[in-house]
């Protein structure tokens, strides 16, 4: 299966394999950056995975103040699940629970589509009949008084059913020091290609799982082949040198930003290179029978 | 494009009635055809090509030149495409339009944008009484769309106005957004006295203040709100002056009390 070398890294002759989604997104503004990111950062706590956190979600970037419809510093939230229902129920509560409560905080559409989710025409009766409705030319917002003044909502988001997650990078490296600052060269790179999130935190996660497990009722358990302490005792999928695997999870509005941001994310790891950075990279799949999606990593090359 | 013009031949002796003549009536139809359309409001029978010289060009731009203060009801129900006027026209003008745009170059009577559900309406000179008021026994005046009249406007402007957006450069007579149901209307000049009379919802600003505040409204204080960010960034693509207005902490006066009191009216803080 290996097949190809760039610069000293080997690349696996594999593919990732990647699912349809639902997904969304909002923009959040505040006074400052700093109280924009934080809303962002509440809002995409435990977000991580769908099949513990209902969603997948994550910061896309910061906007300016000319990018943003009330002129004030911004962030983009992208929200990621398997069914149009649960989108919107994780979307109105993190959006109720992690923005409307932030200081200074409003919340707009940050997406087009002809599908709509319910943003502010949600969350409005909070105002308890003093929320005030205001449409501007298309646009449709809701102003909801609360006590530093008003949370702005625009009452609807867009909804793309086209989005897919489950793209994704193995990093494995010969120590742990080298191969988290390969896997954070990708995490840095993928953060710069609009419309893809990386919900794990900083975008790496280290427990990669598979589906099932031994004991009745876990839904997903730790990927043995993948375990360096385990190599020994299993059937491992590593080579005799690796002590280390991270990996992406990138989730992205369409296909082809979740393939532009593997690229990048495998341009950064060769362009770091085996010594101070990883020797290999690997994606996971199931067989290819279970995603739609299939990511082959030798498309994908610098 | 080469736009359809209709130049006036001179002062007609009667009022008329320009409704026929909006774009959506006169795709399709020849010069002869649209010669004949009758316009009279008497007895007396007045046809196009009495009153007009008209050259012919694409119906989704007309243009009406030299146009008289007798000429009521320009650009009703209008669907789409474009009215150019030179000219003071009469009462009515853009009456239930949905879409599309009417300019005026000149001066309107009362009645303008009356009813209006979209569109733009843009008037370079003054506008009559009760700007996107209703009709006589309408429940509801302008439902939406943008007007915007560079001169002053009489009394009752945003009269029942449920929805869209009123700008005014110019100063504003007695009852601004009288009975507003909601929607925004902005007045940059002075303004007579009680704007807001008997408004239930919606958003009166205004530039330079009014004669008389109705006690009915009740001063909520001085604030720096979002939504004045959100409603200068709308208003700037079609007045930089209104938006500026925004620029600024407004002191929101709540009201009027005397009805619902869920509207509100911005004067400078």
């Amino acid at each position: 299966m290996r097949a190809l070398t760039v610069k000293g890294v080997h690349i696996d002759d594999t593919f990732a394999e990647a699912f349809g989604m639902r997904a969304t997104a909002v923009i959040i503004t505040a006074d400052s950056i700093r109280w924009a990111r934080q809303a962002a950062l509440t809002m995409t706590g435990f977000a991580t995975s769908v099949i513990g956190c209902g969603c997948e979600a994550g910061i896309n970037g910061e906007l300016t103040v000319k990018q943003t419809p009330d002129r004030r510093p911004g962030v983009r939230v992208l929200l990621f699940a398997v069914s149009t229902a649960e989108l919107q129920k994780q979307l109105q509560g993190r959006v109720a629970q992690c923005v409307l409560t932030t200081s200074g905080s409003a919340c707009y559409a940050g997406l087009d589509g002809e599908e709509k989710l319910r943003l502010g025409s949600a969350l409005r009766y909070f105002g308890d009949g003093w929320q005030i409705s205001k449409r501007l030319g298309g646009k449709h917002y809701w102003r909801i008084p609360v006590m530093d003044g008003e949370f702005v909502c625009e009452a609807t988001t867009g909804l793309t059913k086209q989005a897919v997650g489950g793209g994704n990078l193995l990093i494995m490296g010969r120590t742990a020091q080298t191969t988290l600052a390969a896997a954070e060269a990708a995490a840095a790179a993928i953060a710069r290609v609009p419309d893809v999130i990386m919900p794990f935190p900083g975008g790496i996660v280290r427990s990669g799982s598979k589906v099932g497990s031994k004991y009745k009722g876990v839904r997903a358990s730790t990927n043995q082949a993948y375990c360096p302490t385990l190599r020994g005792a299993v059937a491992t999928a590593l080579d005799p040198d690796a002590a280390c695997v991270l990996e992406i999870v990138i989730d992205g509005l369409t296909s082809e930003a979740v393939a532009a941001a593997m690229g990048a994310g495998i341009a950064a790891v060769t362009k770091l290179g085996p010594k101070h950075g990883a020797v290999r990279i690997g994606a996971g799949n199931y067989g290819g029978k279970l995603g739609p999606h299939h990511y082959h990593l030798r498309d994908l090359l610098p | 494009m080469k736009p359809l013009v209709l130049t006036l031949r001179g002062r007609p002796d009667q009022r008329l009635d320009l409704a026929p003549l909006v774009p959506h009536r006169l795709a399709g139809l020849t010069a002869a055809e649209i010669e004949q359309i009758e316009l009279q409001t008497t007895r007396r029978r007045v046809v196009v090509g009495d009153v007009f010289r008209l050259r012919i060009g694409e119906a989704t731009h007309i243009r009406i030149e030299g146009a008289c203060d007798r000429l009521d009801r320009i650009g009703h129900e209008m669907t789409g495409g474009e009215i150019i006027v030179d000219g003071d026209i009469g009462a009515r003008a853009g009456r239930l339009m949905t879409d599309g745009r009417l300019t005026i170059h000149g001066s309107v009577g009362p009645w303008a944008a009356s009813g209006m559900k979209g569109g733009a309406i843009e008037i370079f000179g003054e506008a009559g009484d009760r700007l996107g008021g209703p009709d006589a026994g309408e429940i509801a005046g302008m439902r939406g769309g943008i007007v915007l009249v560079h001169g002053r406007v009489g009394e009752r402007a945003g009269d029942r106005m449920r929805r869209g957006t009123i700008v005014v450069e110019g100063s504003a007579g007695a009852y601004a957004g009288s009975r507003m149901i909601a929607g925004t209307l902005v007045v940059v000049g002075h303004t007579g006295p009680l704007p807001g009379y008997l408004m239930r919802r919606g958003t009166i600003v205004l530039g330079e203040g009014s004669d008389v505040l109705s006690p009915t409204f009740i001063d909520c204080g001085a604030h720096d709100l979002v939504a004045a960010r959100l409603m200068a960034g709308f208003i700037g693509e079609y007045s930089a002056r209104a938006a500026k207005l925004f620029n600024r902490p407004l002191r929101r006066f709540a009201g009027d009390m005397a009805v619902l009191g869920k509207g509100e009216i911005f004067a400078g803080a």
